[in-house]
Formats: C-alpha cells, sequence, structure tokens
C-alpha cells in the first residue's frame, strides 16, 4: 500500500457535472513517477519509496549517479511512505490510476507567499475602527499585554511577520475525475500552493470518509 | 501546463451558440428540474453584459417583471442546463455593458434595433 503520490498543480477551472452544475476544479498532473529508490527496514530504519518527479534537462554528475539505477531524470526526489516495499525496485513507475474518481484525499503543497504581513491579513485581527476620528489606527494590531506584570510579551502571541510559503494540507478533498492517459487528477476544490508547485496527494487519514468512500466503491 | 487545461475544457464547451451581445433581445431556455421531473423554462429578456472567456464566460439578461420590478439572471454560456439561446432582436448599443438601463424605465430604457444584411436573428 502506498500512501500517495507526488505531482504537479497545472490550475484551476470548472466542469460541469451530469446535473448541469458547475463544478470547480483543481487540475493536477500526478506521475508517472520513477521509484528511484526504495528504503527497508534493514538498512535505512524506515520503509518508504524514494519518488522521480518530472523531468530535468541538464543533470549534475551526482544527481545522474543516483538516477543511473531508475533511468529517470527527474527534477524532483520525493519520499511516499509504503508497505511492502520489497515488491517494488528501482525504475518501476507509478501512476495516477492509484487514486479513484469519488476518492478522498489529502493534499499537501507549500503556500503561496505573502511576504511581509500584518496582522489583519495574517491573523484575521479585526483592526481598529475605520472612522471617528482615527488615524494611523486602521490595521494596527491593538495591545499586545501588560504592562509591569508580567513585564514582558508572551511567548506566541500574534503579530505582523512573514507569511505564507508554509507546508498546508488540506484534508478530505475530493477526486472527481482521474485521466490515466493524460496523468491528470480533477480535484474538487482549491490546493495549496502557485501553479506549477509540487504537491503531495494522499489517500484519505480520516477513517470516516476513508470508510464512506470504500463503502461507494 | 495551460494547454491541459484548455483541453478538460474544450470537451465541455458548446458549438452551437448564436452570435449574440449586449443589447440583443434574446429568450433562454433554461432546463428546471422539479423533484424528479425536468421542464424547460424560457427566460426572455435584454443582454447586459457578456463576460468572461472560454467556460467561464457567461452573461447577464435582464427584463422587467411584473409591478416593474428589473430582474436580472446571470447564465454560463456553456451550462447544460441551458437548453437553446434564442436570438430574437439585435439592439444598436453603443457600449459592451449595458448597467445604464438599470436606472432606466419604460420608454428611456428603449434599444433600437439594429437592422443589417447578414444578422444573425431568428424568428
Amino acid at each position: 500500500m502506498i500512501e500517495g503520490l507526488w505531482g504537479k498543480k497545472l490550475g484551476m477551472t470548472q466542469i460541469f457535472d451530469e446535473s448541469g452544475g458547475a463544478i470547480p476544479v483543481t487540475v493536477l498532473e500526478v506521475g508517472p513517477c520513477v521509484i528511484t529508490q526504495v528504503k527497508t527496514n534493514e538498512r535505512d530504519g524506515y520503509e518508504a519509496l524514494q519518488l522521480g518527479i518530472g523531468q530535468k534537462k541538464r543533470l549534475t554528475k551526482p544527481e545522474r549517479g543516483h538516477r543511473r539505477k531508475s533511468g529517470a531524470s527527474a527534477r524532483a526526489l520525493r519520499e511516499v511512505q509504503a508497505d511492502g516495499v520489497e515488491e517494488y525496485e528501482p525504475g518501476q513507475v507509478l501512476k495516477c490510476d492509484l487514486f479513484e474518481a469519488g476518492e478522498k484525499v489529502d493534499i499537501t503543497g507549500t503556500s503561496k507567499g505573502k511576504g511581509f504581513a500584518g496582522t489583519v491579513k495574517r491573523h484575521g485581527f479585526a483592526g481598529g475602527p475605520k472612522t471617528h476620528g482615527q488615524s494611523d489606527r486602521h490595521r494596527a494590531p491593538g495591545a499586545i499585554g501588560g504592562a509591569a506584570s508580567p513585564g514582558r510579551v508572551f511567548k506566541g502571541m500574534k503579530m505582523s511577520g512573514r507569511m505564507g510559503n508554509d507546508r498546508k494540507t488540506v484534508q478530505n478533498l475530493e477526486v472527481v475525475r482521474v485521466d490515466p492517459e493524460r496523468n491528470l487528477l480533477l480535484i474538487r476544490g482549491s490546493v495549496p500552493g502557485a501553479n506549477g508547485g509540487l504537491v503531495l496527494v494522499r489517500h484519505a487519514v480520516k477513517p470516516r470518509e476513508r470508510a464512506a468512500a470504500a463503502a461507494a466503491s | 501546463m495551460v494547454d491541459t487545461i484548455r483541453e478538460i475544457e474544450q470537451e465541455f464547451l458548446k458549438e452551437d451558440i448564436p452570435n449574440f451581445g449586449p443589447g440583443d433581445n434574446v429568450r433562454v431556455h433554461y432546463r428546471v428540474v422539479e423533484g424528479t421531473r425536468e421542464r424547460i423554462q424560457p427566460y426572455e429578456g435584454v443582454v447586459i453584459r457578456r463576460r468572461g472567456g472560454g467556460i467561464n464566460e457567461n452573461f447577464t439578461v435582464r427584463r422587467i417583471a411584473s409591478h416593474g420590478i428589473g430582474v436580472e439572471r446571470t447564465f454560463p454560456i456553456h451550462s447544460p442546463r441551458i437548453d437553446r439561446i434564442e436570438v430574437l432582436r439585435h439592439g444598436r448599443v453603443r457600449r459592451a455593458r449595458l448597467y445604464y438601463l438599470r436606472g432606466r424605465t419604460g420608454r428611456a430604457a428603449r434599444i433600437v434595433e439594429r437592422r443589417r444584411s447578414g444578422s444573425s436573428v431568428m424568428r
């Protein structure tokens, strides 16, 4: 059992379902992922498959050496957990038919960087009053703590700072369609990250939805 | 990247869309599902805008319902729920968005018909 696959976010569009309703979908190019290395309990202390994603024109010598076994020209190498790794060997290709339409998946990506963001954008603060003689207070954070007691600002206080460019996971997204010929997955709704970004698609971990999906199939 | 998305959209696009634009009077035959029955409901009015492109393209039809209440409905052009779009009359207008109609009633909200050879009015 492989937990999931890596892919690339292509962008969003909409399609119509049988009843004529519009479904917002994110198009992901998932696979073909070449297994570049098999991590085993004996040698590595855990079981996983290392996958090569995409193509790269010019590989460095060490990169070429690592890919020799599998023959992949992957631009990125990522691991996925798997059990029964003995069945797999480098050079094998995994495709998106691992997933089926109607199934729920969890998708992990790197969110778009927002730069240095204030508290209104970053933490959803309400900001100050817009009227009644306010100046410079419209997006101010307000009070950040007491005075002489405790005499310091508590750790973890929500303040301005770098926002985005984090690893984010969205759970229980529905797979609308699987297209193994074009290696595409259509996912209902949005997915973290910019177009062209790497995403990890995994079978949903939340058991209830998983059971429901199994019952439906 | 974008090409793949266009390809996916392609299969949902309609090809039999009549040529119409802002200022035209149209009758939209819209499928309505009531319980288990499906029927077609016509909706007639003036097109006040067309916006978006590809599968996201939509248009807004304004009509004056009973008691002089203006009603605007926006339809996705490629929606399977639209059975047919009938162009009743081409109007002569000088802008793409006819929002000015909202402030007008009666004679002031009239649009002069455009009559030219090659217009695709179906009657």
